[in-house]
């Protein structure tokens, strides 16, 4: 499907000199082994210039090796890297149009936040230093501390100078690892406002790593979700919530109940699967497996529960037999966990609009969903991948 | 952080290594074979090697009461640094507030008047007539007749005084690291203040401990300034034996052989030292 | 009075309590006030106006200035105290040099022999001076050397013992320094050695600075090592030792004050820059 995400409307084309290229960047095969560990595994990602891309995946997935890789701080074993066309992958960090929001923030104690601000554009001998610097300054809202130290502002003080430090220099591509991570809540939020908005004002792309999904879903034209060093699946953040097409990507995004299921025909575009005796539809494209057993995939927002017999107006897959074994109201929502005639516990989110009836342990229920939410997902894959992360 | 390869490390150790391997580690050689000599030659006539392994059973049969005395004096002085510079780097670690720069730089100060000078200061207050010894006999705590300088409690407590920076600053270091917060956390946790001395600072503060304890012992161990300026020749140590061993008596091989015990025994003591205190962040 | 009582209480266990909160600050200031003793003796002492010239008392007699307009009464004693100065900065600027390249090397470097080089350069701080001392008068004697000990004989011995120090100074400064500046740098533009000159060196030097100000004062300070390899020549501890036995010229007392007011002003005015730079 889509790989190749929307190329933000928005970008201002003079700024990104790999405009003309049109290509942004591209990773090929992309390798790195550190002894006898491989940290990232044959990755493949080509990212349009102009967007803004979100790299997500659990701790020790192989997201700062990418970055590093990138930006020429780790060398890769195999595989080649090409930013507008053209291949940089044995450039030296200097030599790159690349420029990285490190973690730590990583800012010269001993220069002042306008001289760390300035310090890219000194070692390229460009004009009017001051007068950018003054101007970049203006736009992270840090002017009246240009003579200050790192060491004297604050945590959120010194993440915008880091940004305004990478920014200045108009990199093709903005390497952003976890910048937000270190920061309380409020800020954060802020603070993801403002990478939004620094983003679309000046049309680079951002390649942002994150632990955060909300961060990664809501800031994001393209989401990739990364696993054990390979990217597990890429593009929309609705399109990869909704259709996942891993069990990793369908339980660390958000939850998902997973049921084993066989196979009973394929049409054009439908699927039709037994599960535990019921037979229930998914659409073909929401297929992502051949074999003849799988994994029906829905996300518990996306059930419906009712009493025994009730007539819930989701036609097409119901499946009775449920009690509730567990209740937990969260206010907007109330939070089910169901015991199926098979065993299994499945989860339902069921929004609080006084329609339905809050139910209580013990009740018998049925449960419900439009065949068009649903997923089919490999047998083969580990139905709790990801989950817990 | 990865180390680079290629011939850039080469060249910068190079120099440094070089030097020490010449005048370092090729006199501890000469030092060797030195104590092997043969011990009737002298400076004049030159030395014969003759492997002359007596001379080590000959300098300790002739000073092994110097070599105990040193270890017993410099161990005794090690452990009043220890705990006098505990109390000082635990005060200026999380006490001191703004003060904290002033206080240290007052413990190195003075490091920076001179060594004999300092000692010379010190042979003045202990003197017989002096006031502390005065004080101490108003007092009783010292006889009428009792005196301080020539005894080893003056050459204690000169060690003591004069290494004692040594011991605060590695000390300082290492408590200087510690969070206050688990400190505080330990009383959080029902632990009374001398519990949580014994079970979170001091074993946090152990890596500082083990070199503050080396960087004193070692050195007051081969001293011979404090024994020679404030005692007397009951209070001889090996430094002062070495030393007119080489200069006065002009005995090579027996003066190299006690310097060669010496160093034996005390890399002996710290690898021991070392090994039990479980610290090898030392070198 | 009644009424009066807890409130006495109260006070009194506030006053404990403010005593107790303060006890390991106050018996910290007490060592530090005994480092202070000897300290004040030299200072008194260098207003000291001895009984006689020859007089071989070493006490108080008497208020004077005249060590303080004198302080060359004896030439031999700064003739001394300069040969100390001249040997410390010729051991400071080589030793500092040396000790710092192989501090950058075991840091930043890989190279076979890596680890015997560490123990190389660890293994003269775990030697007592006597046996450093010892070790190079008998190379010396082995080489032939004996007759010629003297100023250099010095300066070789001190350079050797310094170096471990700068050795070890320099290189917890470079360890403790966060890699990710010099990738920062990189990522900026600067190549290797705009980013050594830039970040590395800038970020390195108080270290060094550091680490000159101890060798200096390691040099100029040593005795027992010295005075097995100096022949002839008398450096400043030399001179005091001599003199000790002998009539002691209040003048010592003059040197010894100047040295702490000195290195103390240098140090906190260090300090003050440094403060001003980054307030807490
Ligand atoms: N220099 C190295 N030597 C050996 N292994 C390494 C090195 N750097 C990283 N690794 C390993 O490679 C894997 C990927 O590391 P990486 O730092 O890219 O993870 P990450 O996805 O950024 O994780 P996190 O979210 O925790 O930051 C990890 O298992 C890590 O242990
Ligand atoms: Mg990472």
């Amino acid at each position: 499907m889509s790989q190749v995400a929307e190329p933000n409307q928005q970008r201002a084309s003079e700024d990104a000199a790999g405009a003309g290229g049109g290509s942004g960047l591209r990773l090929r095969a992309l390798t790195k082994e550190f002894a006898t560990f491989t940290a990232v595994r044959s990755l493949d990602l080509e990212v349009p210039s102009g967007s803004f891309f979100a790299l997500l995946g659990p701790s020790g997935c192989g997201k700062t090796t990418t970055l590093r890789m990138i930006a020429g701080l780790e060398s890769p074993t195999s595989g080649t890297i090409e930013l507008a066309g053209r291949d940089i992958t044995h450039a030296k960090p200097y030599q790159r149009p690349v420029n990285t929001v490190f973690q730590s923030y990583a800012l010269f104690p001993h220069l002042d936040i306008a001289e760390n601000v300035a310090f890219g554009l000194r070692r390229r001998r460009q004009k009017d230093v001051d007068e950018q610097v003054r101007q970049m300054l203006d736009l992270v809202e840090l002017s009246s501390q240009s003579r200050k130290k790192p060491a004297q502002l604050s945590g959120g003080q010194q993440q915008r100078v880091a940004l305004a430090r990478a920014l200045i220099n108009k990199p093709e591509v903005l390497l952003l690892d976890e910048p937000l991570g270190a920061l309380d809540l409020k800020l954060r939020r802020a603070m993801q406002i403002e990478l939004k908005r620094i983003q679309t004002e000046v049309g680079l792309t951002f390649i942002h790593v994150t632990h955060d999904q909300e961060e990664a879903m809501t800031m994001a034209d393209t989401v990739a979700v990364m696993n054990g060093g390979v990217i597990e699946q890429m593009g929309a953040p609705a399109e990869l919530y909704e259709n996942p097409r891993s069990t990793f990507v369908a339980n660390f995004l958000g939850q998902s109940n997973l049921i084993a299921g066989s196979v009973v025909s394929r049409s054009a575009d439908i699927t039709t699967v037994d599960m535990h005796g019921i037979a229930v539809s998914v659409p073909a494209n929401r297929t992502h497996t051949d074999s003849d057993r799988g994994w029906v995939g829905i996300r518990p927002e996306k059930v419906l529960i009712g009493e025994v017999g009730e007539q819930l107006d989701a036609p097409g897959n119901t499946i009775p037999g449920g009690v509730v074994s567990d209740v937990s109201f969260v206010g907007v929502s109330t939070a089910y966990l169901v015991r199926m005639p098979w065993g299994q516990e499945l989860q339902v989110f069921s929004q609080n609009t006084g329609r339905v009836r809050i139910f209580a342990v013990g009740d018998a229920v049925e449960l419900s969903w439009r065949p068009e939410y649903a997923f089919l997902l490999d047998h083969a894959q580990d139905a709790s991948a990801g989950a817990a992360l | 952080m990865t180390r680079k390869r290629g011939k850039t490390g080469y060249l910068l150790v190079i120099p440094g290594a070089l030097y020490l391997l010449a005048f370092f580690a090729l006199p501890f050689y000469s030092l060797i074979a030195t104590s092997l000599y043969d011990p009737s030659g002298s400076d004049f006539r030159g030395y014969e090697m003759t492997y002359a392994f007596g001379n080590f059973v000959d300098a300790i049969t002739d000073y092994w009461q110097p070599l105990l005395r040193s270890l017993a004096y410099g161990g005794v002085a090690t452990v009043l640094c220890l705990v006098l510079g505990y109390v000082l780097a635990y005060a200026i670690a999380f006490k001191a507030g703004r003060w904290k720069i002033l206080m240290l730089v007052l413990v190195i100060a003075p490091f920076f008047t001179s060594f004999l000078v300092r000692t010379l200061s010190w042979k003045l207050l202990l003197a017989d007539d002096g006031f502390i010894v005065n004080t101490l006999q108003f007092l009783q705590i010292l006889g009428d007749d009792g005196r301080l300088l020539a005894t080893p409690v003056a050459v204690i407590a000169g060690l003591t005084y004069n290494f004692l920076p040594f011991m605060v600053l590695p000390l300082f270091a290492s408590l200087d690291r510690v969070d206050y917060r688990l400190i505080e956390a330990s009383g959080d946790l029902y632990a009374n203040p001398i519990t949580t001395f014994f079970k979170v600072t001091w074993p946090l503060s152990l890596p500082g401990v083990v070199s503050g304890t080396l960087l004193t012992f070692i050195p007051a161990v081969g001293d011979y300034i404090n024994a020679e300026l404030l005692g007397n020749t009951n209070t001889r140590m090996i430094g002062n034996v070495i030393q007119s061993l080489f200069t006065d008596a002009n005995d090579y091989p027996a003066a190299a052989a006690l310097s060669v015990i010496l160093m034996t025994m005390i890399l002996a003591l710290v690898l021991v030292y070392v090994r039990r205190a479980g610290t090898e962040e030392l070198l | 009075m009644a009424v009066m009582t807890p409130r006495s209480g109260g006070a009194g266990t506030r006053l404990g309590r403010w005593m107790r909160e303060r006890l390991v600050l106050g018996l910290g200031l007490v060592v530090l006030a005994y480092t202070f003793v000897p300290i004040a003796v030299v200072v008194l002492m260098s207003f000291n106006k001895p009984v006689s010239e020859q007089s071989k008392i070493y006490k108080f007699s008497g208020f004077t200035l005249d060590n303080w307009k004198n302080p060359c009464a004896d030439p031999a004693m700064c003739e001394s105290l300069l040969r100390s100065i001249e040997i410390g900065l010729l051991a400071t600027v080589v030793s500092t040099i040396l000790g710092t390249l192989a501090a950058f090397a075991l840091v930043r470097h890989d190279f076979i022999g890596r680890s015997s080089s560490n123990l190389l350069i660890f293994m003269p701080m775990a030697a007592p001076e006597i046996v450093l001392g010892s070790s190079l008068l008998a190379m010396f004697v082995a080489a032939g050397l004996g007759g010629q000990l003297g100023f250099w004989t010095i300066l070789v011995a001190h350079i050797m013992f310094c170096l471990s120090f700068v050795v070890v100074t320099v290189r917890a400064r470079l360890a403790g320094m966060d890699d990710n500046l010099e990738q920062a740098a990189m990522d900026l533009y600067a190549t290797p050695s705009q980013t050594f000159w830039r970040v590395t060196f800038p970020l390195v030097f108080p270290g060094i600075l550091g680490a000159a100000l101890l060798s200096f004062s390691l040099s100029f300070d040593d005795f027992i090592i010295t005075n097995l390899n100096s022949g002839n020549t008398t450096t400043f501890p030399m001179y005091v030792w001599g003199v000790s036995r002998r009539t002691v010229p209040m003048q010592i007392n003059v040197i010894g004050t100047v040295m702490i007011v000195l290195s103390v002003t240098i140090v906190l005015i260090g300090e003050l820059r440094s403060r001003r730079r980054r307030p807490a």
